[in-house]
Protein backbone atom coordinates (compact mmCIF):
# COMPACT_ATOMS: atom_id res chain seq x y z
CA UNK A 1 0.00 0.00 0.00
CA UNK A 2 1.81 3.08 -1.29
CA UNK A 3 1.21 6.35 -1.06
CA UNK A 4 -0.36 7.36 -3.89
CA UNK A 5 0.34 10.85 -5.03
CA UNK A 6 -2.99 11.30 -6.87
CA UNK A 7 -4.46 12.12 -3.45
CA UNK A 8 -1.83 14.57 -2.24
CA UNK A 9 -3.02 17.87 -3.01
CA UNK A 10 0.43 19.90 -2.12
CA UNK A 11 0.07 23.24 -1.57
CA UNK A 12 -0.92 26.05 1.10
CA UNK A 13 -4.79 26.41 1.27
CA UNK A 14 -7.19 28.20 3.21
CA UNK A 15 -9.44 25.28 4.52
CA UNK A 16 -11.77 24.31 6.74
CA UNK A 17 -11.26 21.89 9.15
CA UNK A 18 -13.15 19.60 7.71
CA UNK A 19 -12.01 19.92 4.14
CA UNK A 20 -8.75 19.79 5.52
CA UNK A 21 -9.81 16.29 7.10
CA UNK A 22 -10.98 14.93 4.20
CA UNK A 23 -7.77 16.04 2.43
CA UNK A 24 -6.04 14.55 5.59
CA UNK A 25 -7.61 10.67 4.10
CA UNK A 26 -7.17 11.06 0.49
CA UNK A 27 -3.36 12.19 1.28
CA UNK A 28 -3.11 9.22 3.84
CA UNK A 29 -4.44 6.91 1.15
CA UNK A 30 -8.02 6.71 2.45
CA UNK A 31 -10.37 5.49 -0.76
CA UNK A 32 -13.29 4.73 1.12
CA UNK A 33 -15.46 6.80 2.96
CA UNK A 34 -18.96 5.92 4.20
CA UNK A 35 -21.54 8.37 6.19
CA UNK A 36 -24.79 9.29 6.79
CA UNK A 37 -24.41 13.15 6.54
CA UNK A 38 -24.82 14.74 9.52
CA UNK A 39 -24.16 18.61 10.73
CA UNK A 40 -21.43 19.93 11.40
CA UNK A 41 -19.48 17.25 9.71
CA UNK A 42 -20.63 17.43 6.23
CA UNK A 43 -18.46 19.48 4.51
CA UNK A 44 -16.08 16.17 5.06
CA UNK A 45 -18.49 14.47 2.72
CA UNK A 46 -18.49 17.19 0.10
CA UNK A 47 -14.96 17.82 -0.11
CA UNK A 48 -14.55 14.09 -0.19
CA UNK A 49 -17.23 13.39 -2.94
CA UNK A 50 -15.74 16.60 -4.89
CA UNK A 51 -12.13 15.23 -5.29
CA UNK A 52 -13.47 11.39 -5.04
CA UNK A 53 -13.43 10.51 -8.88
CA UNK A 54 -9.61 12.37 -9.62
CA UNK A 55 -8.61 10.07 -7.29
CA UNK A 56 -10.63 6.73 -7.89
CA UNK A 57 -12.07 6.78 -4.38
CA UNK A 58 -16.13 5.81 -3.58
CA UNK A 59 -18.23 7.98 -0.73
CA UNK A 60 -21.68 5.06 0.08
CA UNK A 61 -24.12 6.99 2.00
CA UNK A 62 -25.94 4.31 3.84
CA UNK A 63 -29.48 4.21 5.93
CA UNK A 64 -27.89 4.99 9.13
CA UNK A 65 -24.87 4.86 10.74
CA UNK A 66 -24.99 1.18 12.38
CA UNK A 67 -24.61 0.22 8.74
CA UNK A 68 -21.92 2.73 8.08
CA UNK A 69 -19.70 1.04 10.26
CA UNK A 70 -19.81 -1.83 9.17
CA UNK A 71 -19.79 -0.58 5.62
CA UNK A 72 -16.43 0.77 6.22
CA UNK A 73 -15.25 -2.53 8.04
CA UNK A 74 -16.05 -4.28 5.00
CA UNK A 75 -14.18 -1.84 2.86
CA UNK A 76 -10.99 -2.25 5.10
CA UNK A 77 -11.19 -6.62 4.98
CA UNK A 78 -10.69 -5.82 0.96
CA UNK A 79 -7.41 -3.37 1.18
CA UNK A 80 -8.85 -0.28 1.08
CA UNK A 81 -8.13 2.25 4.16
CA UNK A 82 -11.65 3.09 5.23
CA UNK A 83 -12.98 6.20 6.67
CA UNK A 84 -16.06 7.54 8.47
CA UNK A 85 -17.40 10.77 9.38
CA UNK A 86 -20.22 11.76 11.98
CA UNK A 87 -21.18 13.64 14.76
CA UNK A 88 -22.89 12.76 18.42
CA UNK A 89 -25.85 11.17 17.16
CA UNK A 90 -23.97 9.02 14.47
CA UNK A 91 -21.41 8.12 16.71
CA UNK A 92 -23.96 7.07 19.09
CA UNK A 93 -25.07 4.81 16.27
CA UNK A 94 -21.82 3.26 15.70
CA UNK A 95 -20.92 2.18 18.93
CA UNK A 96 -22.22 -1.76 18.07
CA UNK A 97 -19.72 -1.80 15.40
CA UNK A 98 -17.23 -0.21 17.22
CA UNK A 99 -16.62 -3.05 19.13
CA UNK A 100 -16.87 -5.19 16.36
CA UNK A 101 -14.09 -3.23 14.64
CA UNK A 102 -12.11 -3.59 17.90
CA UNK A 103 -12.92 -7.38 18.05
CA UNK A 104 -12.13 -7.84 14.47
CA UNK A 105 -9.21 -5.61 14.65
CA UNK A 106 -9.78 -4.03 11.56
CA UNK A 107 -7.87 -0.80 10.63
CA UNK A 108 -10.55 2.16 9.75
CA UNK A 109 -10.85 5.77 11.15
CA UNK A 110 -13.86 7.46 13.15
CA UNK A 111 -14.09 11.05 12.68
CA UNK A 112 -16.74 12.63 15.34
CA UNK A 113 -17.55 16.16 15.17
CA UNK A 114 -18.74 16.95 17.67
CA UNK A 115 -21.63 19.30 18.46
CA UNK A 116 -23.77 19.97 21.79
CA UNK A 117 -25.61 16.93 23.30
CA UNK A 118 -26.90 14.57 24.51
CA UNK A 119 -29.72 13.80 22.17
CA UNK A 120 -30.05 16.01 19.14
CA UNK A 121 -28.49 18.69 21.31
CA UNK A 122 -27.57 21.81 18.95
CA UNK A 123 -26.56 20.50 15.41
CA UNK A 124 -24.61 23.37 14.46
CA UNK A 125 -23.00 24.36 17.89
CA UNK A 126 -19.87 22.69 19.76
CA UNK A 127 -19.74 20.35 22.12
CA UNK A 128 -16.67 17.99 23.71
CA UNK A 129 -19.20 15.73 25.12
CA UNK A 130 -18.48 12.17 23.13
CA UNK A 131 -14.72 12.09 24.79
CA UNK A 132 -15.89 9.34 27.25
CA UNK A 133 -17.77 7.83 24.88
CA UNK A 134 -15.15 7.20 22.57
CA UNK A 135 -13.12 5.08 25.25
CA UNK A 136 -16.05 3.54 26.74
CA UNK A 137 -19.25 3.66 24.37
CA UNK A 138 -18.85 0.15 23.39
CA UNK A 139 -19.60 -3.17 25.30
CA UNK A 140 -16.90 -5.19 26.79
CA UNK A 141 -12.97 -4.63 27.59
CA UNK A 142 -11.12 -2.93 24.72
CA UNK A 143 -8.43 0.07 24.53
CA UNK A 144 -8.87 2.63 21.81
CA UNK A 145 -6.80 5.34 20.42
CA UNK A 146 -8.11 8.86 19.85
CA UNK A 147 -6.61 12.29 19.03
CA UNK A 148 -8.06 15.75 19.39
CA UNK A 149 -6.77 18.36 16.46
CA UNK A 150 -7.34 21.88 17.65
CA UNK A 151 -6.63 23.44 13.86
CA UNK A 152 -7.40 22.43 10.06
CA UNK A 153 -3.50 21.76 9.86
CA UNK A 154 -3.64 19.97 12.81
CA UNK A 155 -7.73 18.26 10.95
CA UNK A 156 -5.12 17.08 8.38
CA UNK A 157 -2.33 16.08 10.43
CA UNK A 158 -3.74 14.31 12.51
CA UNK A 159 -6.33 12.13 9.91
CA UNK A 160 -3.25 11.04 8.64
CA UNK A 161 -1.64 10.04 12.01
CA UNK A 162 -5.24 8.47 12.61
CA UNK A 163 -4.72 6.20 9.77
CA UNK A 164 -1.04 5.23 9.98
CA UNK A 165 -2.14 4.14 14.07
CA UNK A 166 -5.00 2.41 13.11
CA UNK A 167 -2.91 0.19 10.71
CA UNK A 168 0.34 -0.22 13.30
CA UNK A 169 -2.30 -1.25 16.37
CA UNK A 170 -4.98 -2.64 13.84
CA UNK A 171 -7.64 -1.02 15.53
CA UNK A 172 -10.73 1.60 14.91
CA UNK A 173 -8.74 5.35 15.51
CA UNK A 174 -10.96 8.20 16.51
CA UNK A 175 -10.28 11.86 15.58
CA UNK A 176 -12.58 14.07 18.02
CA UNK A 177 -12.83 17.06 16.68
CA UNK A 178 -15.37 19.85 17.14
CA UNK A 179 -17.79 22.01 15.19
CA UNK A 180 -15.81 24.81 16.14
CA UNK A 181 -12.42 23.63 14.82
CA UNK A 182 -14.64 21.82 12.01
CA UNK A 183 -15.84 25.05 11.32
CA UNK A 184 -12.85 27.42 11.62
CA UNK A 185 -10.92 28.73 8.19
CA UNK A 186 -7.23 28.77 8.14
CA UNK A 187 -3.95 28.32 6.41
CA UNK A 188 -3.59 24.63 5.63
CA UNK A 189 -0.23 23.63 4.09
CA UNK A 190 0.17 20.31 2.53
CA UNK A 191 3.41 19.22 1.93
CA UNK A 192 4.56 16.96 -1.09
CA UNK A 193 3.53 13.31 -1.24
CA UNK A 194 6.57 12.13 -0.30
CA UNK A 195 7.42 13.85 2.58
CA UNK A 196 3.99 12.53 3.93
CA UNK A 197 5.28 9.60 6.62
CA UNK A 198 2.03 6.69 5.73
CA UNK A 199 2.39 3.93 7.75
CA UNK A 200 1.53 0.83 5.54
CA UNK A 201 -0.75 -1.90 6.30
CA UNK A 202 0.73 -5.15 8.07
CA UNK A 203 0.09 -8.17 5.22
CA UNK A 204 1.07 -11.86 6.24
CA UNK A 205 3.25 -12.81 3.78
CA UNK A 206 3.89 -17.11 4.23
CA UNK A 207 2.33 -19.39 2.31
CA UNK A 208 -1.46 -19.05 1.58
CA UNK A 209 -2.53 -22.40 2.96
CA UNK A 210 -0.99 -21.56 6.27
CA UNK A 211 -2.41 -18.32 6.61
CA UNK A 212 -4.53 -17.70 10.58
CA UNK A 213 -5.57 -14.44 10.41
CA UNK A 214 -5.45 -13.81 14.26
CA UNK A 215 -1.80 -15.47 14.61
CA UNK A 216 -0.17 -12.50 16.66
CA UNK A 217 2.97 -11.64 15.97
CA UNK A 218 5.07 -10.66 19.27
CA UNK A 219 3.39 -6.97 19.29
CA UNK A 220 0.34 -8.85 19.89
CA UNK A 221 -0.76 -7.81 16.10
CA UNK A 222 -1.47 -10.20 14.05
CA UNK A 223 -0.99 -10.19 9.79
CA UNK A 224 -3.53 -8.93 7.50
CA UNK A 225 -4.69 -10.23 4.03
CA UNK A 226 -6.87 -8.46 1.62
CA UNK A 227 -10.34 -10.35 0.91
CA UNK A 228 -11.16 -12.15 -2.34
CA UNK A 229 -7.32 -12.52 -2.54
CA UNK A 230 -7.14 -16.33 -2.09
CA UNK A 231 -6.66 -16.80 1.64
CA UNK A 232 -9.22 -18.96 3.88
CA UNK A 233 -10.62 -16.79 5.82
CA UNK A 234 -13.50 -16.25 8.67
CA UNK A 235 -13.84 -13.34 11.09
CA UNK A 236 -16.82 -13.32 13.86
CA UNK A 237 -17.44 -11.02 16.36
CA UNK A 238 -17.62 -13.89 18.67
CA UNK A 239 -15.12 -14.49 20.96
CA UNK A 240 -12.77 -16.77 18.18
CA UNK A 241 -8.81 -18.59 18.04
CA UNK A 242 -6.57 -17.87 15.37
CA UNK A 243 -8.41 -19.42 13.09
CA UNK A 244 -10.89 -16.85 13.40
CA UNK A 245 -13.87 -19.30 14.32
CA UNK A 246 -15.52 -19.03 17.09
CA UNK A 247 -14.33 -20.70 20.52
CA UNK A 248 -17.06 -20.31 23.97
CA UNK A 249 -14.69 -20.83 26.85
CA UNK A 250 -12.90 -18.59 29.49
CA UNK A 251 -9.28 -19.78 27.44
CA UNK A 252 -10.09 -18.43 24.47
CA UNK A 253 -11.35 -15.17 25.34
CA UNK A 254 -8.04 -14.82 27.63
CA UNK A 255 -6.73 -15.31 24.76
CA UNK A 256 -8.56 -13.36 22.37
CA UNK A 257 -9.57 -10.57 24.07
CA UNK A 258 -6.80 -9.62 26.20
CA UNK A 259 -4.20 -9.20 23.53
CA UNK A 260 -6.92 -6.55 22.50
CA UNK A 261 -6.15 -4.74 25.48
CA UNK A 262 -2.55 -5.00 25.77
CA UNK A 263 -1.58 -4.86 22.33
CA UNK A 264 -2.24 -1.13 22.89
CA UNK A 265 -1.05 -0.94 26.78
CA UNK A 266 2.35 -2.30 26.10
CA UNK A 267 3.05 0.64 23.22
CA UNK A 268 1.28 3.75 25.56
CA UNK A 269 4.29 5.09 25.49
CA UNK A 270 4.43 5.54 21.89
CA UNK A 271 1.47 6.18 21.37
CA UNK A 272 0.49 9.28 23.39
CA UNK A 273 1.90 12.97 22.35
CA UNK A 274 0.65 15.87 24.10
CA UNK A 275 2.56 19.39 23.55
CA UNK A 276 3.34 21.05 26.18
CA UNK A 277 4.27 25.16 26.88
CA UNK A 278 6.40 26.53 29.38
CA UNK A 279 5.81 24.08 32.11
CA UNK A 280 9.04 23.98 33.13
CA UNK A 281 8.35 26.73 35.75
CA UNK A 282 4.49 26.60 36.03
CA UNK A 283 2.46 26.66 39.13
CA UNK A 284 -0.74 26.67 37.30
CA UNK A 285 -0.87 24.15 34.37
CA UNK A 286 -3.78 24.35 32.03
CA UNK A 287 -4.91 21.26 30.39
CA UNK A 288 -7.25 21.25 27.21
CA UNK A 289 -7.51 19.45 23.95
CA UNK A 290 -9.00 20.81 20.66
CA UNK A 291 -10.46 24.04 20.60
CA UNK A 292 -10.48 24.41 24.42
CA UNK A 293 -6.35 24.50 23.53
CA UNK A 294 -6.37 27.52 21.99
CA UNK A 295 -8.28 29.16 24.42
CA UNK A 296 -5.84 27.77 27.30
CA UNK A 297 -2.76 29.04 25.29
CA UNK A 298 -4.83 33.00 24.69
CA UNK A 299 -5.06 32.55 28.82
CA UNK A 300 -1.57 31.63 29.21
CA UNK A 301 -0.58 34.46 27.29
CA UNK A 302 -2.79 37.18 29.19
CA UNK A 303 -1.90 35.68 33.14
CA UNK A 304 2.28 35.07 32.36
CA UNK A 305 1.67 39.15 31.11
CA UNK A 306 0.66 39.76 34.76
CA UNK A 307 3.66 37.62 36.56
CA UNK A 308 1.14 34.10 37.30
CA UNK A 309 3.35 30.92 36.61
CA UNK A 310 0.97 29.08 34.18
CA UNK A 311 1.77 26.68 31.55
CA UNK A 312 -0.17 24.13 28.60
CA UNK A 313 -0.20 20.85 28.32
CA UNK A 314 -2.31 19.99 24.61
CA UNK A 315 -3.43 16.73 24.57
CA UNK A 316 -2.81 15.22 21.04
CA UNK A 317 -3.90 11.62 22.32
CA UNK A 318 -6.69 11.67 24.85
CA UNK A 319 -7.06 8.40 24.72
CA UNK A 320 -4.80 6.42 25.71
CA UNK A 321 -4.37 9.39 28.57
CA UNK A 322 -0.90 10.87 29.15
CA UNK A 323 -1.13 9.04 33.01
CA UNK A 324 1.98 9.35 33.73
CA UNK A 325 3.20 12.96 32.46
CA UNK A 326 -0.03 14.25 34.23
CA UNK A 327 1.39 12.43 37.35
CA UNK A 328 4.91 14.08 36.80
CA UNK A 329 3.84 17.46 36.26
CA UNK A 330 1.34 16.66 39.41
CA UNK A 331 4.20 16.79 41.43
CA UNK A 332 6.05 19.78 40.25
CA UNK A 333 2.82 22.32 39.91
CA UNK A 334 0.38 23.61 42.44
CA UNK A 335 -2.76 22.83 40.36
CA UNK A 336 -4.44 21.69 36.85
CA UNK A 337 -6.78 23.60 35.50
CA UNK A 338 -9.24 21.60 33.16
CA UNK A 339 -10.90 23.26 29.78
CA UNK A 340 -13.74 21.22 28.73
CA UNK A 341 -16.97 22.42 26.24
CA UNK A 342 -18.71 20.07 28.45
CA UNK A 343 -19.76 19.72 31.93
CA UNK A 344 -16.58 17.81 33.07
CA UNK A 345 -15.22 14.23 31.43
CA UNK A 346 -11.77 14.47 30.81
CA UNK A 347 -11.07 16.33 34.26
CA UNK A 348 -11.91 13.06 35.85
CA UNK A 349 -8.62 11.11 34.49
CA UNK A 350 -6.35 14.45 35.35
CA UNK A 351 -7.84 14.07 38.94
CA UNK A 352 -7.02 10.60 39.02
CA UNK A 353 -3.63 10.84 37.69
CA UNK A 354 -2.58 13.49 40.01
CA UNK A 355 -2.79 11.57 43.13
CA UNK A 356 -3.59 13.83 45.04
CA UNK A 357 -0.43 15.77 44.65
CA UNK A 358 -1.82 19.19 43.34
CA UNK A 359 -5.48 20.67 43.17
CA UNK A 360 -7.35 20.49 39.98
CA UNK A 361 -10.11 22.87 39.28
CA UNK A 362 -12.28 22.53 36.31
CA UNK A 363 -13.79 25.08 34.39
CA UNK A 364 -16.75 24.20 32.19
CA UNK A 365 -18.66 25.23 29.16
CA UNK A 366 -20.75 27.93 30.92
CA UNK A 367 -23.25 30.37 30.08
CA UNK A 368 -21.12 32.39 27.90
CA UNK A 369 -19.90 29.72 26.25
CA UNK A 370 -15.84 28.83 25.92
CA UNK A 371 -14.54 31.98 24.07
CA UNK A 372 -14.76 33.33 27.73
CA UNK A 373 -11.27 34.21 29.20
CA UNK A 374 -12.75 35.58 32.09
CA UNK A 375 -13.69 32.75 33.62
CA UNK A 376 -10.87 31.03 33.01
CA UNK A 377 -8.37 33.66 34.66
CA UNK A 378 -10.11 34.03 37.23
CA UNK A 379 -10.36 30.25 38.05
CA UNK A 380 -6.52 30.37 37.65
CA UNK A 381 -6.61 33.43 40.02
CA UNK A 382 -8.14 31.37 42.57
CA UNK A 383 -6.97 27.93 42.34
CA UNK A 384 -3.64 29.88 42.87
CA UNK A 385 -4.78 31.24 46.60
CA UNK A 386 -5.77 27.24 47.55
CA UNK A 387 -3.51 26.84 50.62
CA UNK A 388 -3.30 22.88 50.27
CA UNK A 389 -4.50 20.36 48.03
CA UNK A 390 -8.66 19.84 47.96
CA UNK A 391 -10.47 16.78 47.59
CA UNK A 392 -11.83 15.95 44.53
CA UNK A 393 -12.64 18.75 42.06
CA UNK A 394 -13.00 22.44 42.18
CA UNK A 395 -15.63 24.45 40.26
CA UNK A 396 -15.62 27.92 41.34
CA UNK A 397 -18.26 28.67 39.24
CA UNK A 398 -21.00 26.13 39.27
CA UNK B 1 -3.78 42.34 14.94
CA UNK B 2 -7.17 43.26 13.03
CA UNK B 3 -10.58 41.90 14.07
CA UNK B 4 -12.99 42.30 11.24
CA UNK B 5 -16.82 41.47 11.02
CA UNK B 6 -18.94 41.28 8.06
CA UNK B 7 -22.55 40.76 8.43
CA UNK B 8 -25.69 40.72 6.39
CA UNK B 9 -28.34 38.14 4.92
CA UNK B 10 -27.58 34.68 4.27
CA UNK B 11 -27.34 34.55 0.35
CA UNK B 12 -25.28 37.94 0.15
CA UNK B 13 -22.06 36.33 0.06
CA UNK B 14 -21.28 37.23 3.41
CA UNK B 15 -19.34 33.88 4.56
CA UNK B 16 -17.75 33.87 1.17
CA UNK B 17 -16.57 37.89 1.75
CA UNK B 18 -14.86 36.38 4.71
CA UNK B 19 -13.20 33.61 2.69
CA UNK B 20 -11.56 35.41 0.26
CA UNK B 21 -10.27 37.84 2.88
CA UNK B 22 -9.28 35.20 5.03
CA UNK B 23 -7.48 33.58 1.58
CA UNK B 24 -6.30 36.63 0.53
CA UNK B 25 -4.41 37.51 4.10
CA UNK B 26 -3.41 34.03 4.59
CA UNK B 27 -2.11 32.94 1.37
CA UNK B 28 -1.75 35.81 -1.12
CA UNK B 29 0.09 37.94 1.93
CA UNK B 30 1.27 35.26 3.82
CA UNK B 31 -0.38 36.52 6.90
CA UNK B 32 -2.10 34.32 9.85
CA UNK B 33 -6.02 34.61 9.52
CA UNK B 34 -8.63 32.52 11.07
CA UNK B 35 -12.59 32.52 10.19
CA UNK B 36 -14.91 31.85 12.37
CA UNK B 37 -18.58 31.86 10.85
CA UNK B 38 -22.68 32.32 12.09
CA UNK B 39 -25.77 31.54 10.20
CA UNK B 40 -29.02 29.97 10.20
CA UNK B 41 -30.70 26.77 8.60
CA UNK B 42 -31.99 28.88 5.64
CA UNK B 43 -30.32 29.06 2.37
CA UNK B 44 -31.41 32.72 1.90
CA UNK B 45 -32.62 35.09 4.53
CA UNK B 46 -31.62 34.36 7.56
CA UNK B 47 -28.97 37.02 9.95
CA UNK B 48 -25.35 35.91 8.84
CA UNK B 49 -21.97 36.73 10.00
CA UNK B 50 -18.09 36.14 9.72
CA UNK B 51 -15.21 36.95 12.41
CA UNK B 52 -11.94 37.12 11.53
CA UNK B 53 -8.78 37.88 13.12
CA UNK B 54 -5.67 39.17 10.99
CA UNK B 55 -2.46 38.99 12.29
CA UNK B 56 1.30 38.82 11.20
CA UNK B 57 2.06 36.30 14.27
CA UNK B 58 -0.28 33.14 14.70
CA UNK B 59 -3.71 33.71 15.55
CA UNK B 60 -4.24 31.54 19.45
CA UNK B 61 -8.05 33.28 19.76
CA UNK B 62 -10.32 33.31 17.13
CA UNK B 63 -13.67 35.24 18.04
CA UNK B 64 -13.67 38.86 17.55
CA UNK B 65 -13.37 40.52 21.24
CA UNK B 66 -13.73 43.74 20.10
CA UNK B 67 -14.09 45.04 16.38
CA UNK B 68 -11.67 47.08 13.97
CA UNK B 69 -13.69 46.84 11.30
CA UNK B 70 -17.40 46.17 11.07
CA UNK B 71 -18.85 45.62 7.30
CA UNK B 72 -22.64 45.51 7.53
CA UNK B 73 -24.80 44.57 4.38
CA UNK B 74 -28.12 44.78 6.37
CA UNK B 75 -29.73 46.74 8.80
CA UNK B 76 -30.40 43.81 11.07
CA UNK B 77 -26.76 42.81 11.15
CA UNK B 78 -25.92 46.19 11.82
CA UNK B 79 -28.19 46.52 14.69
CA UNK B 80 -26.58 43.17 16.05
CA UNK B 81 -22.84 43.89 15.90
CA UNK B 82 -22.70 47.40 16.19
CA UNK B 83 -21.90 47.44 19.73
CA UNK B 84 -19.07 45.21 19.05
CA UNK B 85 -17.23 47.68 16.93
CA UNK B 86 -14.09 49.42 18.96
CA UNK B 87 -13.96 53.32 19.91
CA UNK B 88 -11.74 54.18 17.21
CA UNK B 89 -13.49 51.65 14.59
CA UNK B 90 -14.24 51.49 11.29
CA UNK B 91 -17.80 51.38 10.05
CA UNK B 92 -18.49 50.25 5.91
CA UNK B 93 -21.80 49.97 5.13
CA UNK B 94 -23.89 49.67 1.93
CA UNK B 95 -25.72 52.93 2.46
CA UNK B 96 -28.68 51.79 0.80
CA UNK B 97 -29.81 48.81 3.21
CA UNK B 98 -28.28 50.49 6.55
CA UNK B 99 -28.94 53.38 8.21
CA UNK B 100 -26.38 54.15 10.69
CA UNK B 101 -27.27 55.17 14.45
CA UNK B 102 -25.58 58.93 15.03
CA UNK B 103 -21.45 57.54 15.46
CA UNK B 104 -20.39 57.14 18.95
CA UNK B 105 -17.10 58.11 20.01
CA UNK B 106 -14.16 58.08 16.91
CA UNK B 107 -15.86 55.81 14.79
CA UNK B 108 -15.24 56.80 11.39
CA UNK B 109 -18.22 55.99 8.46
CA UNK B 110 -17.16 54.77 5.28
CA UNK B 111 -20.28 54.06 2.66
CA UNK B 112 -21.03 52.56 -0.40
CA UNK B 113 -24.11 51.47 -3.09
CA UNK B 114 -22.69 48.38 -3.47
CA UNK B 115 -25.40 46.46 -3.79
CA UNK B 116 -26.50 49.09 -6.83
CA UNK B 117 -22.91 49.16 -8.26
CA UNK B 118 -23.62 45.17 -8.70
CA UNK B 119 -26.66 45.99 -10.37
CA UNK B 120 -25.55 48.65 -12.76
CA UNK B 121 -22.52 45.95 -13.52
CA UNK B 122 -24.99 43.57 -14.51
CA UNK B 123 -25.67 41.42 -11.21
CA UNK B 124 -26.41 42.08 -7.98
CA UNK B 125 -25.23 38.77 -6.22
CA UNK B 126 -21.70 40.11 -6.73
CA UNK B 127 -22.25 43.28 -4.26
CA UNK B 128 -20.22 41.46 -1.51
CA UNK B 129 -17.15 41.68 -4.26
CA UNK B 130 -17.73 45.36 -4.55
CA UNK B 131 -17.64 45.68 -1.02
CA UNK B 132 -14.85 43.84 -0.81
CA UNK B 133 -13.21 46.42 -3.41
CA UNK B 134 -13.97 49.13 -1.04
CA UNK B 135 -13.14 47.51 2.14
CA UNK B 136 -9.24 46.69 0.29
CA UNK B 137 -8.99 50.27 -0.18
CA UNK B 138 -10.36 52.08 3.20
CA UNK B 139 -8.73 49.33 5.72
CA UNK B 140 -5.42 48.38 3.78
CA UNK B 141 -5.74 45.43 6.10
CA UNK B 142 -5.18 43.31 3.06
CA UNK B 143 -2.74 43.95 -0.17
CA UNK B 144 -5.46 45.27 -3.16
CA UNK B 145 -3.10 42.03 -5.68
CA UNK B 146 -3.82 39.50 -2.56
CA UNK B 147 -6.84 40.23 -2.85
CA UNK B 148 -7.74 40.29 -6.13
CA UNK B 149 -5.89 37.00 -6.88
CA UNK B 150 -8.58 35.66 -4.18
CA UNK B 151 -11.24 36.80 -5.65
CA UNK B 152 -9.90 34.93 -9.18
CA UNK B 153 -9.51 31.91 -7.00
CA UNK B 154 -12.72 31.76 -5.32
CA UNK B 155 -15.19 32.30 -7.65
CA UNK B 156 -15.89 30.17 -11.04
CA UNK B 157 -13.82 30.78 -13.81
CA UNK B 158 -16.43 32.28 -16.05
CA UNK B 159 -16.70 35.03 -13.70
CA UNK B 160 -13.57 36.29 -12.88
CA UNK B 161 -14.06 39.09 -15.12
CA UNK B 162 -17.18 40.35 -13.68
CA UNK B 163 -15.50 40.10 -10.10
CA UNK B 164 -12.64 41.76 -10.98
CA UNK B 165 -14.24 44.36 -12.07
CA UNK B 166 -16.67 44.63 -9.27
CA UNK B 167 -13.67 44.55 -7.16
CA UNK B 168 -12.27 47.85 -8.77
CA UNK B 169 -15.72 49.64 -9.06
CA UNK B 170 -15.98 49.49 -5.09
CA UNK B 171 -11.86 49.89 -4.77
CA UNK B 172 -12.16 53.17 -7.05
CA UNK B 173 -14.87 54.74 -5.06
CA UNK B 174 -12.69 55.17 -2.17
CA UNK B 175 -11.10 57.95 -4.18
CA UNK B 176 -14.31 59.14 -5.39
Amino acid sequence: MRIDKRGVLTGTWNLSGNQACAEGALAAGCRFLSAYPIPPSIEVVERFTQRAKEVGAVFVQMEDEISVLAAVLGASWTGKKSMTVTSGPGFSNMMEHLGLGVMLETPCVIVDIQRAGPAIGIPTRVGQGDMMQARWGSHGDYEIIALSPSSPQEMFDFTIKAFNLSERYRVPVAVMSDAYVAHLKEKVVIPPAGKIKIKPRRYYKGRKDKYLPFKRDKDFVPRMVDIGAGYRFHVTGLTHDERGYPIMFEECQEHNVHPLVKKIRHYVDKIVEFQEVETDDAEVVIISYGATSRFALKAMEQARKSGMKVGSLKLITVWPFPDKRVAELAKKAKAFVVLEINYGQIVFEVERCSYGNANVAFVSHGEKGIDNIEDLLSTIEQVMKEKKVRKGIIEYRT
Amino acid sequence: MAEIIFVGFGGQGIIKSGIITGRGASIFDNKSATMTQSFGPEARGGACSTQLVISDSKVLYPYVETADVLVAMSQAGYDKYEHELSEQGVLLIDEDLVKPKPPRDEIKIFSISATRFAEELGNKIIANVVMLGFFTAVTKLVSKEGMKKAVADSVPSRFVELNLKAFDRGFQHKKL
